[in-house]
């Protein structure tokens, strides 16, 4: 085993866009569930809207790169509207069944032939860099023509590369800010009494409504803006905002913290460098003679991490549900 | 043991008959449930009963009364299997039921009323009645002739959601619940509770019939008064034991129990 | 819950709680002091125009309330037909297990919608106005079952209640420039009303940690904290330790000496005696009586419907268990039972055409 491969491998993620993608979804169910205590299961469709409306912005109607995040940001909020005036008068059960659904029929109206004129349906789309390329800060070839690599050890990158984690790093502490400004403003503090007692917060004469809508928009927003991020480098693909896309995020945000403010970029880098390791170590070994693992072919042992996420999600909720950086005694769900 | 009086309420008495096999109101030696130093509480370390003591003959009505926090209701939820045994002994017809769940004590003929949440909300009064006897569904009609004989009112009304009953009808679901797997001894958990005053005395001229009907029965009561006026022996509760024991009648003239439990009985009517 | 019938006192004899001292006479000054050393304050009267019966109009009122009915299927929870709260003064509003005090008070709060009625506070219509709303126009509620915030500290607790908070709204909160100075003024006063309740030195605490007794006062505190006008305080002595009761009084009077009005349902008729300028009881739904304690408390439907009409009847004879003979009182129990059960059925029988 070449462990030096290995290492290389696995420090990428640290800095790679799904990370920073999967930190901004993950800080915006934070804003919802940790501190909001909504639940919200469709994640996966929050940044299904932001990639489509990003790419579809740029490429049915030819908008500059910067209006198709705005885009994918407002059909965020629209969403949450939709998936908000039903349910957040409902306990809190319904949000979450409601949210699965809605995720679902996200994606399948992404994947059906009916709009494929826009969506492209199942093959999804690409060819959309032009615009956010064109506005890379940092120069693509040297004097000598040849393309700068910028970086060390793991982390080189081209220009390109190295400006979609730049701007999704911008996005992130953004992101991160707005949730550390709000939390300890009146509005947060409000935020977390509706969390545990909405109706001694509605006796104290403010609109719980009207809170945890704003709380569902924020989060649909960043969620979107993490799907944004992850459609920079590559592509859209419907088959990509599956439930499971969902519950990854979920992973995340308890694996840190659920109500604080860095635990979903910790969760992130966490999940996803033990995951780049498992993918490479996993394969090597079940080419190799150790018992049981080398019963599985190598696909099968990459394919095996998928699982791992599931156990280690259980085990998180059953033995340490505040995750790293959580406060025990601040959390409603534990006890 | 006296006999009973004959019901000066009715010439022909309103009981209906529940079957040959019981001799309505006879009181007898043998011991349904006996109590013996027992020691029970929830929480590790912290005993709510401290060696109580309780009998109860076949037949009998048992009333066990005391002040808030006594352990009234811990008493009853021991005998069910709801609450932890950590020293002394239950028998329920001379076996030990100690470390037995609940369910097992209802096999035994044990049946248990709660004092709230004592329904199922969303399923009808009849589904509900249906929930006390569906170990031995065979017996059904039966039980519920004589359930409504009793209860009169629920046999028009055996299609309406328990849920929208008040708490007064409640209570009478409930004990009909109990009552329809025939138990051979009833428990019930202040029977009497949030009602108004009249629901109130319907409710215990309900427990004593129930009981002269041949069901062996423990109540647990806050109001005294009426509780010791219908039962043959109370048992008197003070932190976790039984203070006092006596019929129901030498408890209601005892000055130790009145000035401690049930105030003066004066016209001020405490 | 207990269903102890309160101590009334029998005609012409004064209440002497086993154990305590007689009453003390008034001094010159005319306050009195009680056995415990606080002052007791003289009670507002006058607060009605005319006799004190169910309905009455009265000098100043706050709160008035109209046609309200609230039916829960076949039970009709509570049917008031006209009541009015005198402002400034402190109005109790007892009666026994089932009345609808709790119904009626979750109207008047916005918890609940009636089935018909309208009423007004300070003349301005609440009917269908949500209870949030309710809240800021100055009509404050603690709960039963104290709803003190355990996962935020106390301050927060108290911070929380406070109304108009410029930081509360979603963009201004993020500069807090904007919000700052504001902040600062309710964290004063916040940490003065907890130095009244002598729980500053909790003020960092989460919630959680503070006594039963402690939660009450703070929830208190925290209602005071949008100056309110009228504070409804739903059973405030239910689950708080005697030693702690004569606190709660005393802050209680407070509010009425700092110009608000209050109203509360309690079971403890010894509060209430304490207290309460006026007091309205409710049974079956319905205001049977109203007026100062000491009238109502010895009103005959008062006394009826808390103890019931028959507490002379012995259900041992009822029942057959003792010998005996049924006496007027125990056949007119035996028929109310009928009717009450008849009732009940012709009801159900309506129900099932």
């Amino acid at each position: 085993m070449d462990w030096g491969q290995i290492f290389n491998n696995t420090a990428y993620w640290i800095f790679s866009p799904e990370t920073i993608a999967y930190a901004l979804a993950a800080t915006g169910l934070a804003v919802q569930f940790g501190f909001g205590g909504l639940l919200n299961f469709g994640m996966a469709g929050f940044m299904a809207l932001g990639a489509y409306g990003y790419a579809i912005s740029i490429l049915s109607f030819g908008w500059p790169w910067w209006v198709g995040i705005l885009v994918g940001c407002a059909a965020a909020v629209v969403f949450a509207i939709i998936l908000g005036i039903p349910t957040l008068r409902l306990r809190a059960d319904y949000l979450a069944i409601v949210t699965i659904a809605a995720a679902e029929i996200v994606r399948l109206l992404l994947t059906t032939q009916l709009f494929d004129e826009w969506t492209n349906s199942a093959d999804g789309l690409g060819g959309y860099h032009a615009g956010f390329r064109g506005a890379n800060p940092f120069p693509k070839t040297g004097a000598d023509g040849e393309p700068i690599i910028y970086g060390f050890g793991p982390w080189q990158w081209t220009a390109d590369q190295l400006w979609v984690r730049v701007f999704g790093m911008l996005l992130l502490a953004i992101a991160i800010y707005l949730v550390w400004a709000l939390m300890r403003s009146p509005w947060g503090r409000v935020l977390k009494g509706i969390r545990e007692d909405e109706d001694a917060v509605r006796s104290l004469g403010k609109n719980v409504f009207s809170y945890k809508m704003q709380a569902l928009m924020i989060g649909g927003v960043f969620g979107a803006l993490g799907g944004v991020v992850f459609a920079l480098p590559s592509a859209v693909v419907p088959a990509t905002y599956t439930t499971s896309l969902t519950f990854f995020i979920w992973t995340i945000l308890l694996l840190g913290g659920a109500a604080t403010v860095f635990g979903p970029v910790v969760g992130s880098v966490i999940f996803w460098v033990i995951m780049g390791f498992i993918d490479n170590v996993l394969p090597l070994l079940a080419q190799s003679d150790i018992p049981i693992i080398s019963l599985l072919s190598s696909q099968q042992a990459a394919t095996l991490r998928f699982i791992l996420v599931g156990v280690a999600l259980m085990l998180i909720v059953i033995f340490r549900p505040q995750g790293i950086f959580g406060n025990k005694r601040e959390l409603t769900f534990v006890k | 043991m006296s006999d009973v009086s004959p019901d000066p309420r009715t010439p022909g008495s309103a009981i209906p008959d529940p079957g040959a096999a019981r001799t309505a109101g006879m009181k007898t030696e043998t011991v349904v449930v006996e109590v013996k130093d027992l020691t029970a509480g929830y929480l590790p370390g912290i005993n709510i009963i401290n060696s109580a003591n309780l009998v109860a003959h076949k037949g009998e009505l048992i009333g066990i009364i005391g002040p808030n926090g006594a352990g009234k209701s811990t008493l009853l939820k021991s005998i069910f299997g709801m609450v932890k045994v950590r020293g002394g002994d239950i028998t329920v017809d001379g076996a030990s039921v100690v470390g037995l769940k609940s369910d097992k004590l209802v096999q035994r003929g044990v049946g248990f009323v709660p004092q709230t949440n004592n329904v199922f909300p969303s399923l009808t009064i009849e589904e509900n009645l249906q929930m006390g006897l569906y170990q031995r569904p065979k017996v059904y009609a039966e039980r519920l002739d004589f359930v409504t004989g009793i209860f009169a009112e629920l046999g028009k009304r055996l299609k309406q959601r328990a849920g929208s009953l008040s708490g007064g009808e409640r209570q009478m679901v409930a004990m009909s619940r109990a009552l329809m797997m025939d138990p051979s001894v009833l428990l019930l958990d202040e029977p009497s509770a949030g009602l108004s005053p009249v629901r109130q005395d319907d409710a215990f001229i309900r427990v004593s019939d129930i009981n002269k009907a041949g069901v062996t029965t423990i109540m647990v009561e806050q109001n005294a008064r009426r509780c010791l006026q219908i039962c043959d022996r109370g048992y008197v509760l003070d932190q976790g034991r039984d203070a006092y024991e006596g019929t129901g009648r030498e408890l209601l003239s005892d000055p130790k129990v009145i000035g401690l439990y049930l105030g003066s009985l004066g016209a001020d009517g405490v | 819950m207990s269903s102890n019938p309160p101590s009334n006192p029998p005609a012409g004899e004064p209440v002497v709680p086993e154990g305590a001292a007689a009453q003390p006479e008034p001094t010159p000054t005319g306050t009195v002091t009680t056995a415990t050393g606080s002052i007791r304050r003289p009670k507002t009267s006058g607060l009605a125009k005319g006799d004190s019966v169910p309905g009455v109009a009265k000098n100043d009122p706050i709160l008035v309330i109209d046609g309200v009915t609230r039916r829960f299927g076949g039970l009709t929870a509570v049917d008031v037909e006209h009541l009015e709260v005198p402002r400034n003064a402190i109005t109790a509003l007892i009666g026994p297990n089932g009345a609808g005090k709790t119904t009626l008070f979750n109207l008047l709060c916005g918890f609940d919608k009636p089935n018909t009625g309208t009423w007004s506070f300070d003349g301005k219509n609440l009917s269908g106005i949500p209870s949030f709303k309710v809240a800021r126009m100055g009509q404050v509620r603690t709960f039963q079952l104290t709803k003190a915030l355990s996962l935020l500290t106390v301050l927060e607790n108290m911070k929380l209640g406070a109304t108009g908070q410029k930081g509360e709204g979603l963009f201004r909160s993020i500069i807090p420039a904007i919000w700052r100075k504001q902040d600062n003024e309710i964290e004063d006063k916040a940490m003065d009303l907890l130095q009244r309740f002598k729980l500053d030195a909790k003020a960092d605490d989460y919630a959680a940690s503070l006594s039963g007794g402690q939660r009450k006062l703070l929830e208190m505190a925290r209602a005071l904290m949008s100056d309110p006008t009228l504070v409804m305080l739903d059973e405030p002595m239910a689950g708080v330790n005697p030693a702690l009761t004569e606190s709660l009084l005393d802050h209680i009077l407070d509010l009425k000496d700092l110009g608000m009005t209050v109203l509360f349902v309690e079971h403890d008729m010894h509060m209430v005696r304490h207290i309460a300028d006026w007091v309205v009881v409710m049974a079956e739904g319905k205001v049977v009586a109203e007026g100062p304690p000491e009238t109502v408390m010895e009103d005959k439907a008062v006394i009826d419907a808390y103890l019931g009409s028959h507490q002379d009847v012995d259900l041992g004879v009822v029942t057959g268990r003792v010998a005996g003979e049924l006496d007027a009182s125990a056949e007119e129990l035996l028929e109310e039972i009928k009717e009450a059960e008849e009732a009940s059925i012709a009801e159900a029988e309506e129900e099932n055409k």
